[in-house]
């Protein structure tokens, strides 16, 4: 291949991609007001929520049609005047708490955040108590020996073979 | 004690993923059943507009449907036509809302199927969002005072559709 043809190849593929991009961010924002909303404040409320089509990814993470849909909405409220913490709960309202990716702290959800901490300490005190077994130093054992027995074993060392 | 308590540190484990298994991570209840169902008006394809608020008192079958969902849009689609036609003279409305979809697939399929109802895009996604939708089709079926009363997530049957209509007909206004 010509170096000329790698080139254009080269042209023709990256205006693909910002072509691509630009596409992708117009269908996010077909009406909110660009510019106006700090995209921070979106990044840090979709990092929040999950992707409702793949699950195992966050609306700012995942590449689908939907989480950019619903960025286009958390742009769009942010630019009415909507607080993140609204956001979120109009989210929650309409998903419910299967949304959030980190289930709020509060019930029965207080045990996914107590859950790991008490099991690291469970672990930590299984350790030391096991450390502490290891390392205590033995009893020596009472030496009971029968006088008889010391007797026959004097004789026996002193006694020529 | 510490012979017993590693086996019984098993239980709860075990307890645990007996109630995981027999949870199905698919089906996720929505919190919007019994609700009023979030207001939408729409431009429909055939260009006439689609509201909620100008359907109060009727009962609105609303469909969340895609081209690209086959086969349980494609298997749904002619049992929606055959309810709507059923009953849309007994006050039942029934309202198609394309998402994540292209126009002209959409349009090729509402007249593959020869849909008499209304249908319309639904392009920045509100209205998906709004009634939490998570995927294709989902069919919300609301009362005549605008309460949500029913999800179904995946295709809906004749029997379905029927069972459920002849109820919320059945209500007082």
């Amino acid at each position: 291949m010509r170096p000329g043809s790698v080139i254009v190849l080269v042209v023709v593929g990256l205006a693909a991609v910002i072509g691509a991009s630009a596409a992708t961010v117009s269908a996010e924002s077909p009406s909110a007001a660009k510019g106006t909303v700090d995209e921070e404040t979106v990044h840090r409320v979709a990092a929040q929520l999950r992707c409702v089509v793949c699950q195992t990814l966050s609306v700012l993470d995942s590449p689908s049609e939907m989480a950019a849909q619903m960025r286009g909405i958390i742009r769009e409220r942010l630019g009415a005047g909507q607080t993140p913490d609204e956001i979120v709960q109009y989210f929650v309202d309409k998903y419910g708490e299967w949304i959030l990716l980190a289930p709020r702290e509060h019930g029965f959800n207080l045990l996914v955040w107590a859950a790991p901490v008490v099991a690291v300490l469970v672990g930590l005190a299984i350790v030391a108590l096991l450390l502490r077994r290891w390392t205590r130093p033995r009893a020596e054992p009472v030496a009971t020996i029968d006088p008889k027995l010391r007797e026959r074993v004097r004789r026996e060392l002193e006694s020529p073979p | 004690m510490w012979r017993w308590l590693i086996p019984l540190s098993v239980v709860p484990v075990l307890a645990l993923l007996a109630y995981g298994f027999r949870v199905n991570p698919h089906e996720i209840p929505s919190p919007l059943v019994g609700r009023p169902a979030a207001p939408f008006v729409v431009r429909a394809f055939d260009g006439t507009e689609v509201s909620l608020a100008g359907l109060r008192g009727r009962v609105v079958v609303l469909n969340f449907w895609a081209s690209w969902c086959y086969p349980a849009c494609y298997e749904e689609a002619p049992a929606l036509e055959r309810a709507w036609r059923t009953y849309r003279d007994r006050g039942v409305a029934v309202v198609g809302v394309a998402i994540q979809d292209k126009p002209e697939a959409s349009r090729k399929f509402i007249a593959d199927f020869s849909l008499s109802f209304s249908n319309a895009p639904d392009p920045d996604g509100k209205i998906s969002v709004d009634y939490g939708v998570y995927g294709v089709p989902e069919t919300f079926f609301i009362d005549r005072a605008g309460r949500i009363r029913l999800k179904q997530t995946g295709g809906v049957t004749d029997e379905l559709f029927r069972a459920e209509i002849e109820k919320l007909l059945g209500e007082p206004a």
